[in-house]
């Protein structure tokens, strides 16, 4: 029913101009009947994009090949779960995606806020019904995922790489995150065309902030494991300019994260809260253009399209309209308070958002130099590894200590005796651990034992502030030592949720400096019977094995594997041959140690008709403590987002006390 | 196509209906404007965020304090400020209060917008 997906979209259309028009009029004449029009109009707009997902979603399980979505993205001998991730995993379905989830927010967000935050509301609505109208325009006029042609007999079929597991999750992940950041930057343009910019703009989006961040952060990981097992070149972060793009705005809200708590406690940094938020949106939105517009060559990209000049005209004006309406609120947005003294946590704070917006600048001056370069000297000039590497280094490595730092420094003003006393214990664990490593050899890099050593400064910042809490909350009448742990969560969620958070940071920190930094290689052509060394590890390449499963034929070398005189059982690696895409795949083979978290990795490079298989081997060690920050940052994610009925009642409590319903 | 276009039709005429229905629901109320905030309930509104900004401050400190996150010395440095601070929101919230309605007896008007 192509008919009922395209008249859906237009549906969404309509009802996002007339959320547009009616909410702005609305606003502007105070007209109270229109507003919630143009509210329930943004709400229904959810629902159409609802019936024409669905019209998508049905074409594919049914392999409806008339429509040219389904035929171009899915084949007949492809998996039910690969099947569904072809919404997401072509041009047209994703952007219906990222419309369904924008919508989706759009109509939580304003069902939760507009009663406490009614008068703030009516301004929001308009702005979240203009990029509403952006997306849902790109899908009936230029990117339509319901055009339709004569069905062929089969599908051209999904690209090898994304036929995996990840690809389930990774990109609704990441366009959770992309289309979350819509949430605060409608909130902040609402407020800065009311005039309304109390505190009220940040309580209201202040979870779906963390959700959209939280969401963002877990789908790059999932993408780095993806990576790390699919794509088959022996890493996960390539600093390709696709994955950077999720990375720029995740850095850019967890800069506003950081300061809104400022904000929050002193009443400072309202301007450059409000640029933070536009940043996040419009990296959001630049991310989408790299990924559609094939301005840059990537393995995540879509094929080039016209949908990037649309694209590049939004952020223009988006940004345009952003800074104009914060250049007209300046006089409301100074604010009553400033810094007392560079040794505080505001100042704290405040260098750590110096720090992440640094090295989010420059990365994107790294993802837009080749386009520059293109440009302006006709030749397009690729920033590489070392470019990054050094950044991150540079930027990354104050930052992690200052993730230490922070939580433990006074608000205002710090003495520097009460911080001497107050670092005493995690500066000594950090330096003993130094002395530790530099004695078993880390110092071959001096960047990973420098990151090595301040993880455990930060660590034992964390181990701290959790033990002197508990002690406390158990001085204060907790029943037994775990009540006084749970107490202590319970009562400040955001606070200590945030500490699991930093752990989780300390762990990847951790795992990336442990298998960047002392990671090794070995390459080895071997015949049937031959070995190759690396580390304390013999591989034995015993034998080549080939066979046909639904939708690719799949070539197997098997490696028997040992340590010293301890026999670790087979690796698999090989090449995965696809019929219908006419593509080969490369099928890594993984050994991962659960008590260290190394990782012996293989990879079959090349594999000749006589059975000769050309071997690439790594060993990374505590590369496994990536994905184990994975969990950790989704427990502390979760803990910060989990509702705080105290904070509720006073917020309700505030409204009521202004003459604002006490209903949410 | 003829089934996609009556569902077409029913999802159009479903998503009207709802853009409609606080007009259909209120034909002709009794007033149509917006609730929104005066200077005076801004400014009161200012006052009850700083005064809820310096009494959350304050918990922290304490708790902290008592933590030993942050020393005897940084605590009696803060501890006073906040202290005023608070104390000076509630001041100006105690003066901004209206004088109690004749009729109600009651303080100043409290969830009475719709």
């Amino acid at each position: 029913m192509p008919e009922l997906g395209r008249a859906a979209l237009v549906v969404t259309l309509g009802l996002a101009l007339y959320a547009l028009v009616a909410g702005a009029a609305a606003a502007h004449l105070g007209r109270r009947r229109l507003a919630l029009s143009a509210q329930n109009a943004l709400i229904a707009a959810f629902g159409s994009t609802l019936v024409a997902a669905v019209v998508l979603l049905t074409a594919l399980v049914r392999h409806d090949f008339s429509f040219t979505y389904v035929a171009r993205t899915t084949s007949e001998a492809l998996p039910t779960g690969y099947t569904i991730s072809a919404f997401w995993g072509g041009q047209e379905g994703s952007l219906l995606l990222w419309l369904l989830v924008l919508t989706a927010f759009g109509a939580a967000a304003i069902r939760l806020n507009r009663g406490w935050a009614k008068s703030l509301v009516v301004w929001v609505v308009p702005v979240f019904a203009a990029v509403t109208v952006f997306f849902s325009f790109l899908l009936v006029a230029v990117a339509s995922p319901f055009a339709t042609q004569v069905a062929p007999a089969d599908g051209a079929g999904m690209t090898p790489s994304l036929q995996n597991p990840y690809m389930l999750a990774h990109p609704p992940l990441l366009y959770l995150g992309y289309v979350g950041l819509t949430v605060p930057f409608a909130f902040a343009l609402g407020a800065l065309l009311s005039g309304q910019l109390d505190e009220r703009w940040l309580v209201a989006t202040r979870r779906f902030t963390l959700f959209a961040w939280a969401a963002l952060g877990i789908g790059q990981l999932l993408g780095a494991h993806w990576a790390y097992v699919e794509v088959g070149w022996g890493g996960y972060y390539a600093w390709d300019p696709v994955e950077n793009a999720a990375l720029m705005p995740w850095l850019a809200a967890t800069a506003f994260l950081h300061s809104v708590m400022i904000q929050e406690r002193r009443g400072m940094l309202r301007i450059w809260n409000v640029l933070l938020v536009i940043l996040a949106f419009s990296l959001s939105l630049f991310g989408t253009f790299l990924t559609r517009s094939g301005v840059v060559n990537s393995i995540h990209s879509f094929t080039q399209s016209s949908i990037g000049a649309w694209f590049l005209a939004f952020i223009a004006l988006s940004v345009a309209v952003s800074l104009a309406l914060v250049f007209w609120r300046l006089p409301l947005l100074r604010s009553p308070t400033k810094l007392e003294s560079p040794i505080s946590r505001e100042a704290a704070f405040l260098y750590n958002n110096l720090l992440l917006l640094a090295l989010c600048l420059t990365i994107l001056w790294g993802v837009v130099y080749p386009m520059l370069s293109e440009a302006v000297r006709g030749e397009a000039v690729v920033l590489g590894r070392s470019y990054y590497d050094f950044f991150l280094r540079i930027f990354g490595l104050p930052l992690l200590l200052l993730m230490g730092i922070g939580p433990l420094v006074a608000w205002r003003r710090a003495s520097l005796r009460a911080l001497l006393t107050t670092f005493r214990w995690p500066t000594a664990v950090a330096l003993v651990t130094g002395a530790v490593l530099l004695a078993l050899g880390a110092g071959s890099s001096v960047p990973g034992l420098v990151a090595y050593t301040f993880s455990a400064f930060v660590a034992a910042t964390i181990v701290l502030e959790f033990a002197r809490g508990t002690r406390a909350r158990k001085a204060l009448g907790a029943s037994s030592w775990p009540g006084a742990f749970t107490s202590l969560i319970a009562r400040n969620r955001r606070r200590y949720g945030g500490y699991v958070v930093h752990a989780s940071i300390v762990l990847l920190a951790v795992g990336i400096a442990g298998s960047s930094a002392f990671d090794s290689v070995a390459e080895a052509k071997l015949e049937r019977g031959q070995s190759m060394e690396i580390g304390d590890y013999t591989l034995l390449y015993r034998s080549l094995d080939e066979r046909q499963v639904s939708n690719a034929t799949e070539i197997r070398a098997t490696l028997d594997v040992t340590r010293g005189d301890r026999d670790l059982g087979a690796l698999e690696a090989g090449k995965n041959a696809y019929t219908i895409e006419q593509q080969v795949s490369n099928e890594v083979g993984i050994r991962s140690d659960r008590l260290t978290g190394e990782d012996l990795f293989v990879i079959a490079e090349q594999i000749d008709p006589d059975g000769t298989v050309y071997f690439r081997v790594f060993v990374k060690p505590l590369v496994n403590l990536i994905w184990v920050a994975g969990v950790v940052f989704l427990l502390g994610s979760v803990i910060a987002l989990w509702p705080d009925a105290r904070e509720q009642r006073r917020l309700v409590a505030r409204a009521g006390e202004v003459g604002i319903p006490a209903t949410r | 196509m003829t089934l996609a276009l009556v569902l077409a039709g029913v999802l159009a005429v479903a998503c009207v209906l709802a853009v409609a229905w606080p007009f259909l629901r209120e034909p002709e109320p009794e007033s149509d404007s917006l609730d929104e905030l005066d200077e005076a309930e801004r400014r009161r509104l200012e006052l009850l965020e700083a005064r809820d900004r310096a009494l959350a401050a304050l918990k922290e400190l304490e708790f902290d304090h008592r933590t030993g996150t942050i020393s005897d010395e940084d605590y009696r440095a803060q501890v006073g400020p906040l202290r005023r601070e608070a104390a000076s929101a509630l001041r100006e919230l105690e003066r901004d209060e209206p004088a109690p309605s004749a009729e109600s007896g009651q303080g100043r008007p409290v969830g009475g917008r719709t």
